[in-house]
């Protein structure tokens, strides 16, 4: 017989148990889930079809998605070329040469950068990056531009992908034993020389993972980007082109992809793509970043 | 000078301009939004449903978006407390430290996490239309709720995994069961329930992809689980897109206190951690 307390201890057991599965099994339900939405078009395209023919006809029934993978790419691309660098350096100097009082000042502005909706983003974008863009730099490049390009987009995920990024690399760079520096710096290296050959050395494929994380944020990030890009189904040819990515597709044509089974289909096709892509770049990423974490710790 | 020293100071040089460009972004985006926003406000805006003829820039407010936005927040934050508190202190009291089970866990909560809301918005959507469901204020708080709980879980995790096993040795001593050890637990990552919540009220309110599907749009407040709901975001991004000056300008309104309201969030976040963290054993 046992006591009161003890069921008790049991039920919640059980109770909590059943929680934490059942939010595991919403992975595997949202990948069935989506394949079988999208299985109507899997159906009548071959999947190489479907990735790399550039022709975007719903109405006829020809759904290329190379336009919206390349528009994806471009705007991901520019994002961490322009900010990788900004995030690497940021992150160095708060972890290496910054007093403390500093952080305090910046880990605020993080947050605040972290926490801006995406759609505060967009506005941002529209308001200060595109004037600048068809008023001040492409008119040194190009003819002619509406400023809703690709580099837009580029910038504006860019910054909203820069605390992830820094945050992360801060996390690696204070996870290596301090000894390391210091045994650099006594055989004379400078501070620089240190986090050049040691620092950045011990944290090379975190920083890998990093990026990989930060990427697959910006693969899915939707409203920031529908507002900036331009939205032309179109592979973009330079910076100064518009381009559409993927969620851009899925959030614009959401209403009336009802009326027409393919279209509906083609649509979660497109979110089972960045569902899959992004799975997969996650869980590389966390697996090594776990594993970061425990050789230091 | 020898190489090294040039070296240095150039890239010294570099750090702090590239973290002067985090306060530059922090200060360009605050500006351009408040500045545009301001002239916009009025007290109609917060205080007044849209009224005939709104969009085409006659007279009315975003009070529908506001309402609708609550609605869905407070909803989802609550359903998100009750799911993400049971699986934390699951996860850091009846498993131990090496289960395997937890691995598995926290690393698909971090993968949940990463998971864009469009694509949550794209799944429930086809729920919702396998059930037969119309766009309503149920469906957006269902997405938003499966939106927020991986990080009510994995930032009260954080907290709960530094939580000291000596503290429930020492109830298991005193007779008490795994359960009952719960009292404990909660009061030491109370700061960190405190702050989890701050943060998923902050992505809730400015989720904008999730709701669109699911929520839908409307310009009244709802008054049933049923109907659609207006929200923040969607209300600056459709008054954005609209080509009539006072429409736009209704934009920046809405979306300066959609910006005010995340950054009071996110300040109320950092004074709760400094202030409970000092009770922390």
């Amino acid at each position: 017989m046992i006591s009161l307390r003890a069921l008790k201890d049991r039920t919640a057991g059980g109770v909590m148990f059943f929680l934490t599965i059942a939010s595991l099994l919403l992975v595997v339900a949202m990948g069935v889930g989506l394949y079988f939405k999208s299985s109507p078009v899997l159906a009548d395209h071959s999947l190489g079809e479907l990735l790399f023919s550039s022709s975007w006809h719903p109405m006829k029934g020809e759904f290329g998605f190379l336009p919206f993978l390349m528009g994806t790419l471009w705007v991901t691309g520019i994002a961490v070329i322009l900010f990788l660098p900004v995030a690497l350096l940021a992150a160095i100097y708060l972890t290496e040469y910054a007093r403390p009082a500093v952080r305090k000042y910046v880990f605020p502005a993080l947050d605040i950068l972290a926490g801006l909706p995406s759609v505060i983003y967009g506005v941002w974008g529209t308001l200060l990056i595109i004037p600048w863009i068809s008023e001040w730099l492409a008119p040194h490049f190009v003819e002619f531009s509406t400023g809703y390009t690709a580099l837009a987009g580029g910038v504006v995920l860019g910054v909203m992908i820069l605390p992830l990024m820094v945050s992360l690399f801060i996390e690696l760079f204070t996870s290596v034993p301090s000894e390391l520096r210091d045994a650099s710096t006594s055989l004379g290296a400078t501070r620089w020389q240190t986090v050049k050959r040691v620092v950045l050395r011990k944290s090379v494929t975190g920083i890998l993972a990093a990026v990989v994380l930060a990427v697959s944020r910006a693969f899915g990030e939707t409203i920031a980007v529908l507002m900036v890009c331009g939205n032309l189904p179109e592979v973009p040819r330079s910076i100064f082109n518009a381009c559409y990515p993927l969620p851009a597709l899925i959030a614009n044509n959401y209403g009336e992809m009802l009326s027409f089974p393919q279209y509906e289909a083609a649509l979660m096709f497109a979110a089972m793509i960045l569902f899959v892509v992004i799975l997969l770049f996650n869980l590389i990423s966390r697996i090594i970043l776990y594993r970061m974490e425990k050789r230091f710790a | 000078m020898k190489f090294k020293f040039i070296e240095e100071r150039l890239f010294k040089l570099l750090m702090y301009l590239a973290t002067l460009a985090v306060f530059g972004f922090v200060v360009s985006i605050i500006w351009t939004i408040v500045s545009r926003g301001w002239g916009a406000m009025s007290w109609d805006m917060v205080s007044k449903l849209p009224g005939g003829g709104f969009y085409v820039g006659k007279e009315g407010g975003f009070l529908n978006a506001i309402v609708g936005s609550l609605y869905i927040v407070g909803a989802s934050t609550l359903l998100g407390l009750l799911v993400s508190i049971p699986v934390v202190f699951y996860m850091n009291v009846y498993l131990s430290k090496n289960s395997r089970l937890a691995y598995v866990a926290r690393l698909a909560y971090d993968v949940l996490f990463g998971i864009p809301s469009i694509v949550y918005g794209a799944f429930a959507f086809t729920i919702m239309i396998y059930f037969g469901m119309k766009t309503s204020l149920a469906g957006g708080i269902i997405v938003v709720t499966l939106l927020i709980v991986p990080i009510f879980i994995r930032s009260m995790d954080e907290v709960a995994r530094t939580f000291p096993r000596e503290l429930l040795d020492a109830a298991y001593s005193l007779g008490a069961t795994r359960f009952e050890t719960i009292r404990v637990v909660l009061r030491q990552i109370m700061p960190g329930i405190a702050t989890a919540t701050l943060l998923s009220i902050g992505r809730a309110i400015g989720d904008a992809a999730g709701v669109m599907f699911t929520a839908g749009y409307t310009d009244s407040i709802p008054t049933s689980l049923s109907q659609p709901a207006a929200t923040m975001p969607l209300a600056v991004f459709f008054q954005m897109s609209s080509p009539i000056k006072e429409v736009q300008n209704r934009a920046y309104a809405a979306a300066m206190v959609l910006t005010l309201i995340v950054l009071a969030l996110s300040v109320a976040g950092r004074l709760i951690t400094n202030r409970f963290s000092k009770h922390r054993v």
